[in-house]
Order: C-alpha cells, then structure tokens, then sequence
C-alpha cells in the first residue's frame, strides 16, 4: 500500500504540473503569416503598399458615376424593373430617402477611401526615407478626392485628420462644416500639387495636373472663382495636356490614359470579384450595369440597361455635334444598320451610354458584367478647360478668356470654327454651362453641376431645399446616437 | 458483496476439501422465456480458462476443482457464480438485467448511472440507428430527441445537416459541440454503423465543456469488443434507389402560352403565342433534371474479446447518387474502423480507436439563384430539351427570360468538379486504478484531414446569360485541417458513513487545431475538356498580373482546467457541481479567461419509504439544473487589426497588389454566455412500461458575439476585404417544454411492441441586438431587393421583414381609396396587391414593411413504433414540426418565365380572386417581398417504414448463420404539408437569412431492400 501513496503523489504532482505549465502557455501564439496592422510602417515598400491600398477605393467610385448619371436630367434609372435596385429607381425618381443601400454605399466606399488614405498619414512619421514626400502627397490627393465626393453628396462630414477613425468617434466628433471639410480639400490638394511629378512614374498614379485639376473643381463648387482660375490657368498653360482630336477615341480602350486624362480611374479586365462585393472588383461596375440588355450584335456586350439617356439629352446635341453619337448610343438605328438584337428594359429610352458601355473583345474575368476594364475618365483636359472659362466668366474676371476655352472645346466637337461662342456675361455663363452637359454627357457631373450653379428646375422630381443634398443613410444617423443631424428635408 | 464473502468462506473452507476432476455440464437458459442462451461466456475464476455455452445454451467442463468458482455472464442479464462442489448436470437460469436504469450514460469525462443523472440527458442506442438506418449519423437525431431539430440545405448526396439543440441561440454558429469517445469531432463523416451510443446533453449538464457547451453537447460512443465474448461477425447491407418526393406544379405549355398572351395583352404588348393550339403539355423541365438515382451501403464488422482484450473492426462502402445530375452529383463514403482494448494490469487498461474516411463527393448548383432546380422551374415548358441539332436548347436571351435562367440539361452537362478528402481520426486512452477509488485518465484523441477538389469552369456560351464563360480556367485546392484533444484527469469515488457518495473529477484539456490550405486557379483548359483540366495542363494565368494562387495556415488553442462533484445520500438525493476555468486563444489576453460555474440536482421520490413502488408508478425523479456555458465559435483573431485586407489598383495596365486592413479588430471582445435553467422529471409507470421525460427550461444566451456587426461606414469597414469588428452586443431566450414518453410492452410470447412519442415548444426571442440600429440584417429575397430577414429584440431570430398585404385591388376606386403605393416604384393598377400602411403615416413605402413570419418552428414532434411479431419485426419513424414558415423564392417573376400552376387563379377582373394578383409585362410592385411570398412550412414526414424478417435459427444455423434478417424499408415516403415548395423541412442554417427556399433540393423518397447477418 505505502508503493502505491508514493506512486500516487508523484503521479498527482506530474499530473497538476503537466496541466499548468500546458495551461495559459499554450493559448500564447502569433498568428502564422499575418501582419499585425499597428506595427507596420517599417519600411519605404511598406508605405508604398499601404498606399496602394488606398487607391483601390477609387473604383469603388462606379457608383457615384451611374448614380450621380441617374439623378440628373441626363439619364433614367433604367434596370430590369421598377424593382431591379430599389436605390437608383429612387434616385432617378428622386424620391430617395435615408434608406437608401446605393447612397449608403456612397458613403461606406468613399470613407474607407478616407480611412486607408488616414492609415498612412497616421504613421507618417514613424520612418524617414527619399521620396516619403511624394507618398505622402499621393495618400493626401486620394483623401481629398475621397472627402471631395462625400462633401457634394452630403455636405459636411465628421473629419478626424491625419487619423483613423477609432469604434466610438462616431458618437463624439461631430459633422465639420462645408468650408471646413473644403479647408482639409484645398489644405490637401495644395501639398499634393507642391509634392507630385507632373510625368508620373507609372500609368495611374496621381500627378501634379491632378492635385491642380480638382483643387480648381473644389474652388469652383465653392464659388472661388479667383483662386480657380489661379489655379486652373497655370495647369493649361503649362501645356502638358491637350484635346485629343477625335472625340471618339478618347472613350474607347486605346484611349485611355491619353494626352486628355488629367486623372483616370484604372480599371482592368482581369480580376472580377462577385454581386456580394462589388467594390472588389477590379473592372469598372458601372460599365456593366449600363450595357445594352440582351444585346447580340457587334462592337458591345450585353448588360443591365441601367443609366439610360433620355430623349431630351439626345435632343440637346446640335447637329454636326459629333459627341451625340459617341456619347448616346441609338439603340434603334444602330441594331437596324448592324443586324443587332436587344432587349426592352425598364424605362426604355432606345439609347444608352455609349462612353461607357461594355466593349467586345474583353475578358472580363470573374463575371462577364461586372469586370469590364474601361477606365472612368474623372478629370479630362476638356473639363479643365470648361471649368477655367466658367471661372474666369462667373467671377467677371476675363470673359476673353473664357470664350477662348470654351471654343477650343466646341472646335473639337463640330470638327470646325463655325460654331464659336461669341457671346459674354451670363450668356456665356449659359453657354459653358450647357456645353459641361454635352461634353460631359456620362460622365457622372451634369446632376452636381445643376446643383452647385442653382439649375436644378431641370431635374425631374427635384425638391429645392432638399434634394441638393442626399440624405446621410438611417444607420449613419443611428450609429452616431444623434451626433450627426439629418440633412434637410429627409 | 454477498457474493464475495460466500466466496471467501469458500475458499477457506475449500482448503481442507481439496479434490480434482470435477466435470460440470448442463445447459443455460433465459429464466423467464426459458429458450436456451447461446455464447453465454463461462469463466473459471480460479484459474481463468474460459469458454462459452454453444448454439442450444449446452456446455460442459472438467478438470474442476471443488474450489472452482464458475461464473456465466452475457449481456443483458445478471451474472450467476456457481460455486463446484461436485459433479453435475445443471440448469442455469440467467436473470435478464430489466432494470434499464442500470444503464451508463456518458457525461464527459466520466459516465453515471441513468437513475441518478440530475441533468436533462437522452440517448439514442445503435439500435435505433439500425432500423433508421440513417446515410449520416445526424439523421438518428430526426424526431428522435424531443428539442432537437435537424435540418438540412437540400437533399443533395453529402449535402451538410444542421444540428439545433433547443432553438436558434446566437445569429452565429448555432451547431452542438460533438465529442466522439472523448476527443472533439464532428458527425459529418462517422459511419453510422460504427456508434454505440449517442447521447444529448441538453441542459447545465454540458457546463463540463465550459467554452463551447453552449449550444448543447453530442457524445458519440463507438462501438467496442466485449470482454469475454466469442468473436462476432456481422454484416449489413442494402440497396435500393431513390427518387424526387415531389415536383412542383407548374404550368404546361398551353397554360403557360396562354397566361403569357394575357399578360403581355395587359402590359400592352403583342401577343407572343398567337397560335397556341399546336403546343400541347411541351417540356416537363422536373421531369428532365429528376432521374430515378442508386444507393447502396454494405459494411461489416468483427468484434470480439477475451479476459484482457476487446476488439473490434469494420468496414463500410456507402455510395449515393443524386436525384438530379446522376454521377455528377453523388458521393462515397468509405470507412474502416479498428478498436482495440488491453487490460495491462487489473490497474492499467488501454484502449485504442482509429477511424479512415475516404470520401469523394462531386455535386451540381443545387440551391441559390442559377440551381438547376430554379431553372427546371422557370425555364418555359414551350422551349425543347434539344434544338434540331440534337444540342442543348438555349433559353431565349431577351429580357423577358432574364439573363440567369439558362437550360437546366446543359448546366448540368457542363458542370464538372470534384472533391476527395481522407481523413484519419482517433483516440489512445490509458486508464490508471492508482489506489482504491482514485483513477486516472489521460486520453489524447485527434482528427487530421487531407482534401483535394477541383472545379472546372468550362468555355461556354449560353447565348448571353450571366453563366457564359470567356475563357475556361480550372481551379484547384489543397486542405490539410488537424486537431488534437488531449485530456488528463483523475476521478476519486469515495463513500463516507455507508450513506454518503462522493466523487470527485478534476482535470485539463488541451485542445488545438492547426492546418494550411493552399489554392490556385490555371487558365486555358486543352481542348476545354474535363479530362485535361488539371493545373498541370491549364497554364494560361489571368492577364494584367491576377493573383491566381493563395493560401493560409491558422493554429487555433484552447485549454481547460475543470472539476467536478458528484454526491449522493443514500442514491436519493442527488447534487452535483462543476466548475471549468477555459482559455481560448480567440480573445484578447485580457479577454482569455472565463469560469463556468453550474450545479444540478435530485430527487429519487420513489426511493422513499412512504413511495409504494409496487403500485403503478415504479419511479419518480425530480430534476433541476442551473449553469452557465461559453461560446467562442467566432473567427480566430478578432482582437487583433490585421492586413489581411484586399489592396488592389491597377499601375501600368497591371494588377498591382499592396496591403490594407481586414476587418477591423475588437480588442474587448469576450466570451458569449449562456444562462441555463432546467427542471424536469422522469416517471416510470405500470412495471416500468411506460416512461415519461420531462423538461421545462429556459436558455438565456447573453453577450452575444455578434459577427461582422454592422458599424459606421466611417471606420473603413466596407473596403474590399475588410468586415466589420465582433462585438458583445445582444441576448436571445428560448424557452420550451419537452415531453417524450416511450411505452414498451409484450402482449405474448409472438406479440411485442413499443412505442414512443415526444412533443417539444420553443419560443425564440431576441431579448436584445446593441448596435444601434437595433437589428441585424442578411439573406437575400428576388434580384436587387431590399435585405429580407432580420434579426431583432422582441422577434424571434431571422424573422422575415416585409410587407403585408391585404388582398387585391379589385377596381380603380378602391386605389384611389387607399394611401398611395407609387413610393414602392411602379404604378398600381386594379389586380394589383394591396398593401396595408402599417405605420399608418398615409403612404406605403418600405417603411411599412413588418414581421411577416419566421423560420422556426414553434412546435417539434417525433412519433414511432416498433412491432415484433413472431419473425417479423415492423418499424415506423415519423416527426413533424409546426409553425415554421418560409419564403418563395425560387420564382424568377419575370414575364416569360414559367410559372405555378396557382397562378392560373389569377385576378382577371373585379371578384375574380383577392389572393393572387394580375399577370402582365407593366411594372408592378407584386413581387416586393410581402407575406404573399411567405408560406405556413410545416409538416408531418412519414420517415421511415420499414418490415423485416428473420429467418428462424434452425434453419439459418444450418448454414453458419446466427441471425439472418431481411428487410425492405421505405425512407421519406411522404410529408404532409401545405407548403409549395419542394421540401418543407429545408433551411440552410443560417441564424439571419435561413429558410428562403431558392428551390431546395428535396430530401429524396428511397426504397431500400437490405440483409442483416451475424455469424
């Protein structure tokens, strides 16, 4: 009996042992082939990948584009059904409010644009190295295209600065002001002008002309005509862009990244990702969702029938205008001339976006629709040029020169000098305003613009007081537990 | 003890009696039914020779001693001792051991006798399993276990089922934790044939696996050798085929031509049949995808054991095809099983399993938009299997067809995978009798898995629908999941003043599970044919610089440090107490650690002097138990902010990849908590014929560890991989009664029967969701629709969120009388369905939608009977459920797809129906989700029927054949049920967004014809 006391305790004590040193210990591991994100930042490849991270957000801006296409005079929901995407039907309909999942995903994409571009600026300062300038200046340009997009949709947002926002600042840091979150623009924009190349160092990357280009969009949606004109003068005298002389082709894939392209979207063919996250995918959305529905026939694929011209945009080209045909598809006329079959989609219209319908010949890897790889063509040296006369126009600082844009614009449209505008004041004003419409038709402008110089009687359903701002959605207003007040009229 | 100290004064007395060669002879029989007993194990105490009686109960033994002590022993009755005085021809009449509450019911980490559990327990035996006959283990569990329900996502062969223990308890994983002979495993491949026992731990009785107890426990017991028994063959086999329960009703070509004509003419379009008289009954589309498919199982085992060592192995093939797709859709299953048990030393005893599964399982789309099934249901019947080439037919690509919809022959023609996976499972215990009433266990048990699957996708063109493929590819990956469980404790039973029993179980458990997985995808497939789509071949890579490969590896720990007390008075009053201190790896260090206190108790009512147990009722058990339980079944890592997110632009014209956060961390997060209360009782009536179970409980999940909780889109949680944070943020309840009484009886010696039944309720409530918006949101209803099911305080868990209608709009005035629908998108028109304003704010909008009903159902049943009749044995299994409703959605609702027949009972004019709208090609708001689309699914299903015969054992003897059993058994032979849809007893699990029914692959109707040997 004693044998078995002994063996007893010593087995008891290897026992109790074995069980706490094989206790906490064990539950101590670091996660195999994983990065922890709090201590990054340790290298120059490093930064560059962060930055990276904060580009991808840019394509997450097809949505903007179909549906800020929708919600202007320019172009109807379109789609399957009056039920096929509740959100944009609305928004055509302009009967949109805070539960609204398309103006929610305005807001989700473009704040994570602002928190990955914020995760760099954070630690900006953890590690010195040649050319952390120019990341810097990248990470900021890309914060103010972000905060650019959420403050025309909807108006002041909560700003945390070279930060990310942390679980419960939603609660505590309140909706800057309008100017305040143009300050943080402009504050941005300026650094990123000082810092850029103008030739960037790959196809893509934001430049100098970039950072000029939308500082002088931003001025100009604030009225600040002088510094606009400041700004966007220099960009056009520097001649580092110039129209491409057939309208055509800018919108076509050889296109793209042109002499034209101040700032493009890069979108590929390549990699696709599926209807659960749409942001991921590498093609451009919003080409898809355009396409012809059904369609069999040469030149384009088929699609959605969403964001469909309306007979009134199609109307508003002159004849010899020869965008009209390449910015508006006739759908009827066309499929008569090539042997080609379509489908009837809701709010049929008979024409559809041309710029940016599917193109045959691509791989669209993932999913047929939703990779296609046309690049969205955000600022081109034509916008530019329409921006500086409207600036030099509306801020009655020389109508000579805004004349001189504006015409260098139309020359190319109607291939001739015959269709100058020679007129000045607020007939010009009306003027340039109309040709933004017909140069920009699908590009996603027309319903900011109406907005921002007061045009908004155009836009059916439009509420004035209202509708010039999209509602900031329920579960917004519901996380911030009452910090953040409900635009007007929602 | 009596027995011990006869024979003691034996021996003692045998010393001055010494004499040899005694032969003892005789025969054994069953001391009631007096047949003979045949392999009843005869050991020789003193010197250990042991051998067994033979077919007719005869045995004979010499070389005795008068100090021989003989004992006979056979399972299910008491063992007899004679004491060999001298010479003789004896009778030996077993006992059969009735006392059923004898029975040893594991409970984690130690077992106890049935009689004094004080948790709410039940089991299920392999005979149950034997005459179900289940494909998966988890079927045994169908109306078998009142509380627990059994689902699954279709009846595609392999597909998965779902386990819930007393309702829907967290909107994250709601499954049991199942432990197979001690260590962590999963059901999901277990040869049904191998399980001894299953065993449900319902209540704070699971408190022993503090972390992951929560959603109930499942003990699997696998079958072993017995000691001292002869070696004992068996083999079982059947085969047989299955086909569709149901098809639905759809339209015939006529009806469909003429349904369309009316609802283009309403739209205002042309009539697109304007001659229907040739069209006939055209395409059965079901009866096309549904083909009559084969199963068959055999497996065989040997089991067997002397004084110091049990054994037992087997084997089993088990093949099943598909109802649709045939041999693209079917699955293997291979298993072999080896046991092996060693007595050391009366101290020492080692015990050894080891588990092979092969499986290869390769399946069509068979549920979600783009199944087979959805297209067998919308592709018009007008269209042709087979164009005049002999090709796949095409589904028109115009509007009116959509783009997803595309022929159900050619996708299955065109769907090519594949998966294997061989897996190798066990465990090796080592049992220690350190000194008297103190024993060691330490047990290490393990899984380790290799899978391969392969998947095709196959250059093909459907003529513009969303399935054509551009470009063929083939995709590849490799898995490789292990765990391990290891478990060493020591129990020390001790009974203190002759009344008072302790014992005392304390100890730790390790457990880890590791693996990697690595995945690629080549692309231009050789001549686009499956036999040359392997990566070796494809080796075209995505242009633009897609990342086509990827992999991971993950390391997950948890451990545990437990004790528990067990006491009784006098095996009347009962109490037990437990106390598990668990760590787990999925929280932050100051999170890691949490204690899960529970306790239950007993009262043996009949065991008291005043309880006459001789009158009808034999005995009385009061039970209650509180406890609270664990939950970590959250994603590893959730505390910490990790860069696995998705960073990828294009430079150059080139896919270029960087880094970006996943989702975003937590650094609180903690364990979810379930409070349980139960109390219950156990009758037994009548000579123990009857026996009643009862339970009242109440689970109150708090802390709920809400995944991916939706937060302000301000923290950058919708970029491309990234997620939203897990946070502690809500509380569900269920509570419910259960009641099972089983009544077993024997008319005479030809005639017996059983019969049981069991009834459980279940009320599910969200107590409270705490992000904000108050509600949780997920599933997916129609195309491009608004989210359908929520999960939100004061509703039961995944409710369905839509809105109500209130019949149809018969006339123009009864719209203009009604608030204004126009805010849901198009315009309304008399036909149309008319929605009730239920925020009364004088416009229907979404914000009206509302509870329009919910998945679970409110009441489970199950009901069986078991008749033996001279050689004939008849078996029935049937459950049902009530309440549970669930959402058509297999319906493309497009204006040329096919339809139901019930739309033929369409509005066409005022009075003529005030259910189902008008048809037409104009926009409507018909199809927005509403309780149109919502179906009462519950149901009664006849599972199992099944008669058996066995072959007398004169006759079967004669050719080496103990018992020879021939049956023919019908599975899922009918449901009764209102429900439209295929199979009403379908959901997909999921706690937000389950039952919507895309066209659920139903559970197929199987007849089987099948043969039970022993040798």
């Amino acid at each position: 009996m004693k044998k078995y006391s002994i063996s007893k305790i010593i087995i008891i004590f290897t026992a109790s042992f074995f069980a706490v040193s094989c206790g906490d210990d064990f539950v101590q591991q670091a996660q195999l082939y994983s990065i922890d994100s709090e201590t990054y930042f340790n290298t120059e490849e490093e930064y560059n990948k962060a930055l990276i991270a904060a580009y991808d957000l840019l394509q997450s801006s097809y949505v903007n584009v179909l549906m800020g296409e929708i919600a202007s005079d320019n172009t109807l929901s379109g789609g399957e059904s009056a039920t096929d995407v509740i959100g944009y039907q609305q928004v055509d309909d302009m009967t949109h409010t805070s539960q609204n999942s398309e103006i929610r995903n305005v807001w989700n994409f473009m704040f994570a644009g602002v928190q990955r571009a914020n995760y760099i600026l954070e630690f900006k300062d953890k590690i010195d190295f040649q050319g952390k300038d120019k990341i810097i200046a990248e990470a900021r340009f890309l914060r103010a295209y972000y905060h650019f997009e959420l403050v025309k949709w909807f108006g002041g947002i909560p700003l945390k600065g070279d930060a990310r926002f942390k679980l419960g600042d939603e609660k505590s840091i309140p909706r800057s002001s309008v100017a305040d979150v143009y300050k943080s623009i402009e504050d941005d924009l300026k650094f990123a002008i000082d810092n850029l190349p103008i030739i960037p160092a790959q196809k893509g990357r934001v430049t100098k002309g970039a950072a000029q280009a939308l500082l002088g969009k931003a001025y100009l949606y604030q009225n600040k005509f002088l510094e606009a004109t400041n700004v966007l003068d220099p960009l056009i005298t520097s001649a580092n862009y110039s129209l491409v002389s057939n309208y055509n082709t800018i919108f076509e894939n050889s296109g793209e990244n042109g002499p034209e392209s101040v700032f493009e979207v890069q979108y590929t063919d390549s990699e696709g990702a599926g209807f659960g996250c749409l942001q991921c995918s590498e093609g451009n959305v919003a080409v898809g969702f355009n396409g012809i529905r059904n369609y069999s026939g040469p030149l384009f694929d088929s699609g959605f029938s969403f964001n469909i011209p309306t007979q009134a945009a199609y109307n508003a080209y002159e004849i010899g205008d020869n965008r009209r045909d390449v910015a508006i598809l006739n759908i009827v006329t066309f499929a008569a001339a090539n042997n080609a079959t379509y489908g009837i989609g809701y709010k049929h219209t008979g024409f559809f976006n041309r710029k940016y319908l599917p193109r045959k010949g691509d791989q669209n890897l993932g999913d047929q629709n939703l990779t296609n790889p046309n690049n969205y063509r955000s600022i081109r040296y034509a916008d530019v040029l329409l921006m500086a006369a409207e600036a030099f126009n509306r801020g009655g600082i020389n109508d000579g020169k805004a004349r001189t844009y504006l015409n260098l614009v139309r020359r190319r449209a109607f291939g001739d000098l015959n269709h100058d505008i020679s007129s000045s004041g607020a007939a010009l004003t009306d003027f340039i305003l109309a040709e933004r419409r017909l140069e920009l038709m699908g590009e996603g402008h027309r319903f900011f613009d109406l907005v921002r110089t007061n045009r908004t009687q155009a836009i059916p359903g439009f509420t004035s007081g209202k509708n010039e701002l999209f509602p900031i959605p329920t579960e917004e207003i519901q996380f911030s537990n009452g910090n953040w007040q409900q635009n007007p009229g929602y | 003890m009596k027995n011990n100290f006869l024979l003691l004064s034996f021996l003692l007395f045998s010393v001055f009696g010494f004499s040899q060669n005694i032969t003892i002879s005789g025969n054994v029989i069953d001391a009631k039914a007096k047949f003979p007993l045949p392999s009843v194990n005869i050991v020789d105490k003193t010197t250990g020779k042991n051998l067994s009686t033979d077919i007719d109960g005869n045995f004979k033994i010499s070389d005795l001693s008068n100090t021989s002590v003989l004992e006979f022993s056979f399972i299910g009755y008491k063992n007899y001792i004679l004491k060999v005085t001298q010479s003789q021809v004896v009778t030996i009449s077993l006992q059969e051991d009735t006392n059923s509450l004898e029975e040893v019911v594991v409970i984690g980490y130690g077992q106890k006798q049935r009689k004094l559990l004080t948790g709410s327990v039940t089991t299920i035996s392999s005979k149950t399993i034997d005459q179900i006959q289940p494909i998966k283990v988890e079927q045994a569990l169908q109306g078998t276990v009142s509380g627990v329900t059994v689902t699954g996502s279709g009846g595609a062969p392999g597909a998965g089922l779902n386990i819930r223990i007393r309702g829907v308890s967290t909107n994250g994983n709601n499954g049991p934790l199942v432990i197979i002979d001690g260590y962590q495993g999963s059901l999901d491949l277990l040869n049904p044939n191998d399980v001894e026992t299953i065993t449900v731990l319902k209540d704070a009785q699971a408190a022993i696996y503090g972390t992951i107890g929560s959603n109930g426990v499942v003990l699997i017991t696998t079958k072993t050798g017995k000691k001292n028994s002869k070696t004992q063959v068996s083999y079982n086999s059947y085969t047989g085929f299955q086909q569709t329960t149901k098809k639905l009703n759809l339209l015939n070509a006529t009806e469909y031509a003429l349904l369309l004509n009316e609802s283009f003419a309403n739209g205002g379009q042309a009539l697109p049949f304007p001659d229907v008289s040739n069209l006939g009954r055209g395409t059965d589309w079901q009866n096309e995808v549904f083909n009559d498919a084969p199963i068959y199982s055999q497996d065989f085992s040997v089991t067997g054991g002397s004084d110091k060592i049990t054994y037992g192995f087997s084997g089993s093939d088990l093949y099943q095809q598909g109802i649709i797709g045939g041999g693209k859709s079917d699955f293997k299953r291979n298993t072999a099983r080896l046991n092996l048990g060693v007595e050391l030393s009366p101290k020492i005893k080692i015990n050894s399993n080891f588990i092979y599964t092969y499986v290869d399982r390769d399946a069509v789309n068979d549920n979600g938009l783009g199944s087979v099934l959805f297209n067998a249901i919308n592709t018009p019947s007008t269209i042709s299997a087979f164009d005049a080439n002999g090709d796949y037919s095409l589904v028109p690509s115009t509007p009116g067809f959509g783009i997803e919809v595309i022929n159900p022959l050619a996708q299955i023609e065109n769907t090519y995978n594949d998966f294997k996976l061989k897996k190798l499972s066990g465990s090796f215990d080592v049992e220690y009798d350190i000194f008297k009433g103190f024993k060691l266990t330490s047990r290490i048990g393990f899984n380790t898995s290799n899978s391969n699957s392969k998947s095709f996708a196959k250059q093909i063109s459907y003529g513009g629908k969303v399935f054509d493929v551009a470009r063929s590819s083939v995709s590849q990956n490799k898995i490789n999941d292990n765990d391990y469980t290891f478990d060493l404790f020591g129990a020390y039973t001790k009974t203190i003043a002759d009344n008072h029993n302790f014992k005392l179980t304390a100890g730790t458990t390790i457990y880890k599970s590791f693996g990697s997985g690595l995945f690629a995808t080549g692309y231009d497939v050789p001549n686009n044919v499956w036999e040359n789509a392997d990566l070796s071949l494809a080796q075209g890579v995505s242009e633009g610089g897609g990342r086509d490969v990827g992999g991971y590896e993950y390391d997950f720990r948890r451990t545990r440090h437990f004790a528990r007390l067990e006491y009784d008075f006098k095996g009347k009053y009962l109490f037990s107490g437990m106390i598990s201190r668990d760590v787990s790896l999925r929280f932050g260090p100051d999170e890691r650690v949490a204690y899960f206190p529970s306790f239950t108790s007993g009262w043996i009512v009949s065991e008291e002097s005043f309880f006459d147990k001789t009158k009808f009722l034999n005995f009385f058990k009061i039970r209650a138990s509180y406890g609270l339980l664990g939950n970590d079944q959250i994603r590893d890592y959730g505390y910490r902010g990790l860069l696995n997110g998705e960073a990828t632009y294009v430079f150059d014209d080139t896919l270029t990849n960087g880094t970006a956060t996943g989702a975003l961390a937590n650094p609180s997060i903690k364990w979810e908590a379930d409070e349980k209360i139960n109390v219950g009782f156990d009758l037994k009536m009548w000579n123990n014929k009857v026996t009643i179970t009862t339970d009242l409980y109440q689970n109150t999940r708090k802390d709920l560890l809400i995944n991916n909780i939706p937060v302000s889109g301000i923290f950058g949680t919708n970029a491309p991989g990234s997620g939203s944070p897990t946070i502690n943020a809500g509380s569900v309840r269920n509570r419910g009664i259960e009641f099972a009484i089983d009544y077993a009886d024997k008319i005479n010696d030809n005639l017996r029967f059983s019969v049981g039944y069991n009834i459980a309720t279940l009320d599910n409530e969200v107590i409270e969701v705490n992000n904000s918006t108050g509600f949780l949101e997920g599933g997916s209803f129609g195309v491009g629709q608004l989210v359908p099911s929520r999960f939100e305080a004061g509703h039961a868990a995944g409710y369905f969120y839509g809105l109500v209608s209130d019949g149809i709009f018969q006339n123009q005035q009864e719209i203009n009388d009604h608030p204004s629908q126009s805010a849901l998108g198009a315009a309304t028109a008399p036909g149309d369905i008319r929605y009730k304003d239920v925020n009364e704010d004088g416009v229907i909008d979404f914000k009206d939608r509302t509870d329009i009903g919910d998945p679970i159902a409110k009441v489970t049943m199950g009901f069986n009977i078991n008749v033996f009749y001279k050689n004939f044995d008849f078996i029935a299994y049937s459950y049902a459920s009530l309440g549970n409703d669930m959402v058509r959605n297999y319906e493309r609702n497009l204006s040329n797809l096919n339809k139901l027949n019930y739309t033929l009972g369409r509005w066409t004019g005022e009075g003529t129906s005030n259910s189902v709208p008008r048809v037409t090609t104009a926009a409507t708001n018909n199809s927005v989700l509403s309780d149109y689309f919502v179906e009462d699914a519950s149901f009664l299903r006849i599972q199992t029927l099944q008669l058996g015969y066995t072959i007398d054992k004169k006759f079967s003897q004669k050719i080496g054949i103990n018992k020879f059993r021939v049956y023919t058994t019908v599975n899922n032979l009918y449901t009764f049920t209102k429900y439209r849809g295929f199979d009403p007893t379908a959901n997909d699990g999921n706690p937000i967004g389950g039952g919507i029914d895309n066209g659920f692959y139903p559970q197929p109707k199987t007849f089987l014809l099948g043969v039970n040997l022993n040798f």
